[in-house]
């Protein structure tokens, strides 16, 4: 069965917001939309978007850590939100496992927001329906588009490639091979909920250089009859030994 | 108001969207854009995957394009002045187009017949320097120059006056083939998109990824290390990186004996007239006589001196000789070892603050991967000298910074410091290390020189030259016979000699002061001179509106265009209202700043995809209009009537020389569209760009695309294509005798001209012709115990400076600005987190938000840059976060400095380049009072929405486009 869903890697993302506008810009004039912004050029300017990202530190300066953390729905295999809903708008598509909301039959009454323990559930204040991610599935089936571009609109804007869109239970697919291969993690999986969304952990690149291989035989401070030696002035053997 | 339900989306019909591609321009980045139609309006922005630049990525500011078509704050309509009003009241008129153009011909009629510098054309980052640089030229004033000099002139001047090339448009890092990259100080715009592409590939393909800076925000919160250093000591670091490498012999030997002048040998005698000149070999062959090439080497091989580039010959790098009449000299390379002595890693820690050993470490990393982990790439090339090479040599270490190097007062050393650790590393121009841009590499200095005084400057003549360039000699500045500035900004003068983008940051202060002397016109062009785009904002917003003891207005006259209703809207007496980017033809030209790739030139277009908004009309029709009513040479016929119909008009048919076959756009040239670079005008070249991603690129071939200062096949290309003059190879100046040209006139020692005296100490110490450490000037003249922090700022990758907080989604997520501070130095002030607290230099004070921040170097403070506005500026509502919350830090920074000894206030720039140093300020902290308002500080009076703009902001934005089918 398919699950589709994406893989964020935290090693390459750089907090851009690239995801978080196109997502409303596609999203807004789409079949999820519109979605407002309240106050959008006076106080305190808020507004419904289906993916954030928070930023936040790690650790004491001067170890401290930068993360960008990009956040939407999680697409859970065991959606709290869904039973909650009293209406069954709240519901799991068989075919490819997108957690979606039927606005229909949506009344706003905000249970699925409390039962969904990641936060990612908007509720549009102009609309009164409850809004969330949608893994773009107007644009992923969309004959229309041309296949490179029947992806969510967050991935194709990425300027790093930091979000894999795929199958997560298709151990062929790309988000899969990274989330085995890169140690990719779920949120909070202690709650039971198993969100098909992984995150790629940050990973370290670092240098040891030895001793040794500072200083070369084709060194080209010998060319300029400059072959490293120690300072003349500095003490050896002979100022301390007699033999 | 939503269409498709979403309970089965799939099951409903697809939508095709109407698709145009044009270039984006949120950012000064230039990636290509799909623009998404629904019934001609726009539905969707995204990258375009066809284009060379972005590969079909974009960025928070490209996604939000809608959102600026959507701003509450555009114009529309052209606006004066209201009679008997005062300036700055905002009591405007609309008055017709046909008002404007014949107002402005009228009075810039006059001051072109009697004074033409008394009109004043100053642009911000407009993209459009190739027009408004000849419009000012054709006008003949001096008095012309973008933001440059505000921004990173000293990256510019400082990297190509050393290695021909600069970081963005003009070169970058081979993040591709690097290993080790290591980026030092605030650079995270400058590339955006494309940095962003390759750094994710970068790391992906295991590169390791240090980050030098105050603050680890954005790019740097993905390197590998972090390695935080005070503000304005980078200098002092790099120097130590390079006394490192070559202490432990890491540096490329080859590389430097061959494509630098670290052998060529330096006059030594004191007392000469030229010393510290290279030597010169009368009977050898100059080569170019504007940069000769008849210099020496001694030959390591024969022990003898021999001719440079002597084939067979090895130049000694070290040592001191004497010519055949008993000259001492020295290889290039000697001196720049007695200057490295004393500059340790110890020596440094003490200033910019990191560990001797992790300066040693950095040290060996980078010349150990350079050296260790060499590229051979198959390409046969041939070297200038005839040498041909069967492979291209990489060594894969990359670097790149930008402002955060560039804005102090001791930048240009700083980055020639950069450019001789590069060049120590020999990664210039190389796989995996820097490579250049098309058109650069250029000459050192390039040719194009600013008018060289006042004899330049005639009434209804064009300058000979353009305004701007890049002295090589005290003769090509811009002063009269004592030595006096010419142009107003003082650019070019012996206060600031290499001032290759102007002095902008200066203008409004000196044509107020009247100093030199008062223009009359000043026309401002998308820069924000009334709040971000100034040093001391809130006196210069007085100076602005200030008048004489004659009760006239000392700036008498000032036209502003832009799109939007900014600060500086305000302060004009005309206001012209541009297009958006979306709304006009526009070229990234290579005559300007293309956007060329490191394996060949590129340049691209705007096309227009939607209708222009009321009245406003593109600036380049304005200039075109305008140059044509006046007279100027290059826009009318022979008998004086107009010769381009507009500005599409204008591209295709202008050429730089009659028949040059240079023009604006370098794609689909020829009759036919079959040439590049050069051709015949194309009637149907605009069709040409628009069939082929609204991009042209022309890819080298490979043997082309390396060590481009010194490939006899690049240059002879670039020569017959006349992208370069000439083809001589252009030597790394690990030792700049033009700068020594300029300490040896502050010396007395060469005829022609010399520095007044009080500037002769200045110029002798500044121009070293090697790279030294000196505290940023402003440190030096201020109480640092009193003022203990640095403070700076860094631009938000989502927000463009000024550019859009009247965008609805983009200020959703940055409304207001904070104040980051280090929990230690806040807690040691009293401020808690979150606590309104007061910053304070010499200069002035701003209240505002603290924000704890463990990614902040003790001693520095930073701030997101311009995202606080004044009240009521660009349409935003009175109580909005950017004028209430949000605070601008260059009311603390002062555009001038006491000069030492002096009554003289000089520019708060770099005494070599005139950058604006706006990193350099100093700061003390302390918590606001309890009873003090929680807003910050200063306030300004609410601007007055201007006539055409929208009186209603929308309470609720339900932004959904086109008459889709509607859900029922």
């Amino acid at each position: 069965m398919t699950q589709l869903a994406l893989v964020i890697d935290l090693n390459v993302c750089v907090g851009c917001q690239a995801c978080v506008t196109s997502c409303k810009s596609w999203n807004t004039s789409g079949t999820a939309g519109s979605l407002a912004d309240l106050n959008p050029y006076d106080e305190d300017p808020t507004g419904t978007f289906f993916n954030r990202v928070q930023t936040f530190e790690v650790g004491s300066y001067p170890n401290t850590e930068t993360v960008h953390f990009p956040k939407s729905c999680l697409h859970c295999e065991d959606p709290p939100c869904v039973p909650v809903c009293p209406t069954g708008a709240s519901y799991k598509r068989a075919e490819d496992g997108i957690v979606l909301v039927d606005y229909d039959k949506c009344i706003g009454c905000k249970y699925c927001s409390w039962a969904c323990p990641y936060g990612v559930r908007e509720l549009d204040p102009e609309r009164k329906e409850m809004t969330k991610c949608t893994l773009c599935v107007d644009r992923i089936y969309n004959e229309a588009l041309p296949e490179r571009d029947r992806k969510p609109a967050c991935v194709l804007a990425c300027p790093t490639s930091a979000r894999i869109f795929g199958d997560v239970h298709d151990p062929d697919s790309v988000a899969s091979k990274a989330i085995r291969e890169r140690g990719g993690y779920q949120l909070m999986p202690e709650w039971g909920t198993e969100p098909s969304n992984h995150y790629l952990p940050r990973r370290k690149t670092e240098m040891t250089i030895r001793p040794d291989e500072i200083v070369r035989t084709d060194n080209p401070l010998k060319v300029d009859g400059l072959k490293p030696m120690p300072d003349a002035s500095t003490p050896a053997l002979d100022d301390a030994a007699s033999w | 108001m939503s269409t498709v339900r979403l309970s089965n989306p799939h099951a409903e019909p697809v939508e095709e969207l109407d698709v145009k591609k044009t270039t984006c321009y949120m950012c000064a980045c230039r990636c290509g854009i799909r623009v998404h139609l629904r019934n001609g309006e726009v539905r969707y922005i995204d990258g375009n995957p066809d284009h060379p630049l972005n590969q079909g990525v974009i960025c928070a500011k490209g996604a939000s394009g809608i959102m600026k078509q959507q701003s509450p704050a555009r114009l529309t309509q052209p606006l004066i002045r209201r009679p008997g009003t005062e300036r700055g009241a905002g009591e405007f008129d609309e008055i017709s187009w046909e008002e404007v153009f014949a107002l402005l011909a009228e009075r810039l009629k006059k001051l072109r017949e009697t004074d033409p510098k008394k009109f004043a054309l100053f642009t911000g980052r407009d993209q459009m320097q190739a027009l408004t640089g000849m419009f000012a030229k054709q006008f003949g004033t001096p008095n012309y120059a973008a933001h440059g000099g505000f921004c990173s002139v000293n990256m510019a001047a400082g990297m190509i006056y050393t290695i021909g090339g600069s970081f963005w448009e003009f070169g970058g890092p081979d993040l591709e083939r690097s290993k080790l990259f290591i980026m030092i100080g605030t650079a995270e715009d400058h590339h955006s998109n494309p940095m962003k592409v390759a750094l994710s590939k970068f790391k992906r393909n295991g590169g390791r990824f240090v980050s030098i800076n105050p603050v680890r925000t954005g790019y740097s919160a993905i390197a590998d290390e972090w390695v935080p250093i005070k503000p304005g000591t980078d200098g002092a670091l790099l120097l130590a990186l390079c006394h490192e490498i070559i202490a432990k012999g890491l540096y490329d030997r080859e590389f430097l004996a061959r494509y630098t002048n670290a052998g060529q040998l330096v006059i030594q005698d004191p007392d000469a007239d030229e010393f510290g000149l290279f030597a010169m070999d009368p009977e050898g062959d100059p080569v170019n006589p504007d940069y000769p090439h008849n210099k020496y080497w001694w030959d390591r091989l024969t022990d003898k001196l021999v001719p440079t580039h002597t084939p067979g010959a090895d130049p000694r790098l070290r040592g001191s000789y004497a010519l055949p009449d008993g000259t001492p000299v020295k290889p290039a390379f000697q001196l720049l070892l007695d200057r490295l002595k004393s500059y340790t890693p110890e020596w440094a820690e003490g200033i910019c603050g990191v560990p001797a050993d992790t300066i040693r470490r950095l040290a060996h990393e980078m010349g150990v991967t350079a050296r260790d982990q060499k590229i051979h790439l198959p390409i046969s090339w041939t070297d200038s000298w005839g040498v041909e090479h069967d492979h291209v040599t990489g060594n894969p270490v990359s670097f790149h910074a930008m402002r955060g190097l560039a804005a102090h007062s001791n930048g240009f050393h700083t980055i020639r410091a950069l450019a001789i650790l590069m060049s120590l590393l020999g990664t210039i121009d190389r796989p995996g290390g820097f490579r250049h841009k098309a058109p650069f590499p250029r000459a050192i200095p390039p040719i194009a020189k600013p008018p060289r005084g006042p004899h330049a400057v005639k009434p209804n003549s064009p300058l000979d030259g353009m305004p701007l360039g890049f002295p090589a000699d005290p003769a090509d500045l811009c002063v009269d016979d004592d030595g006096r500035p010419v142009r107003i900004d003082k650019g070019f003068s012996w206060e600031y000699p290499l001032s290759a983008h102007g002095l902008m940051h200066n203008v409004i202060t000196n044509a107020w002061r009247g100093d030199p002397y008062p223009i009359d016109t000043l026309l401002i062009f998308m820069a924000n001179m009334a709040w971000n785009s100034t040093m001391n904002t809130s006196e210069v917003r007085q100076m602005l509106n200030d008048k004489g003891e004659d009760g006239e207005y000392r700036i008498p006259f000032i036209v502003v265009c832009d799109a939007f209703q900014s600060e500086m809207t305000g302060f004009a007496d005309l206001i012209l209202p541009d297009t958006t980017y979306l709304e006009r033809h526009d070229v990234m030209s290579i005559l300007d700043r293309p956007i060329s790739e490191f394996d060949g030139p590129v340049d691209s277009v705007r096309i227009p995809v939607v209708e222009p908004k009321g009245q406003c009309k593109p600036f380049q029709e304005v200039l075109i209009e305008l140059g044509s009513r006046l007279g100027l040479p290059a826009f009318v016929r022979p008998d004086g009537t107009r010769k381009f119909r507009d500005y599409p008009d204008f591209i295709v048919n202008y050429e730089t020389e009659p028949g040059s076959g240079i023009g604006f756009l370098a794609g689909w040239r020829g009759v036919d569209g079959q040439k590049a670079i050069r051709g015949e005008p194309n009637p149907k070249q605009w069709e040409m760009y628009a069939k082929n991603n609204c991009v042209f690129h022309y890819v080298l071939p490979a043997s082309y695309q390396y060590m481009r200062n010194w490939n006899k096949g690049y240059m002879e290309w670039a020569q017959r294509v006349r992208m370069r003059r000439d083809a001589d190879p252009i030597l790394i100046h690990l030792y700049s005798d033009v700068m020594q040209r300029f300490r040896l006139a502050a010396q007395g020692k060469r005829p022609g001209r010399r520095p007044p005296p009080e500037l002769r100490e200045r110029v002798e110490k500044y121009f070293d012709p090697l790279p030294f450490y000196y505290p940023p000037l402003e440190s030096q003249s201020t109480d640092t115990t009193r003022y203990p922090l640095n403070a700076v700022t860094q631009r938000p990758m989502a927000m463009y400076h000024s550019w859009d907080s009247q965008n609805a989604w983009l200020r959703q997520i940055h409304a207001h600005n904070y104040l980051h501070v280090n929990p230690a130095t806040a807690r040691a002030a009293g401020i808690g987190d979150g606590d309104w607290m007061w910053a304070e230099s010499p200069w002035g004070k701003v209240r505002c938000m603290c924000r704890y921040s463990e990614a902040v170097e003790a001693g520095t403070v930073w701030t997101w840059n311009a995202i606080g506005k004044a009240s009521n500026a660009w349409n935003l509502g009175p109580m909005a976060n950017e004028a209430r919350k949000g605070f601008l830090l260059n009311h603390l920074i002062s555009e001038e400095l006491p000069m030492q000894g002096s009554a003289r206030r000089m520019s708060n720039s770099d005494p070599v380049t005139g950058q604006a140093a706006w990193y350099d300020v100093r700061v003390r902290i302390y918590r606001a009072g309890d009873d003090e308002p929680k807003e910050s500080w200063p306030q300004f009076e609410p601007m007055k929405t201007l006539p055409g703009v929208t009186k209603t902001r929308p309470g609720v934005l339900k932004y959904f486009v086109g008459n889709w089918k509607k859900r029922s």
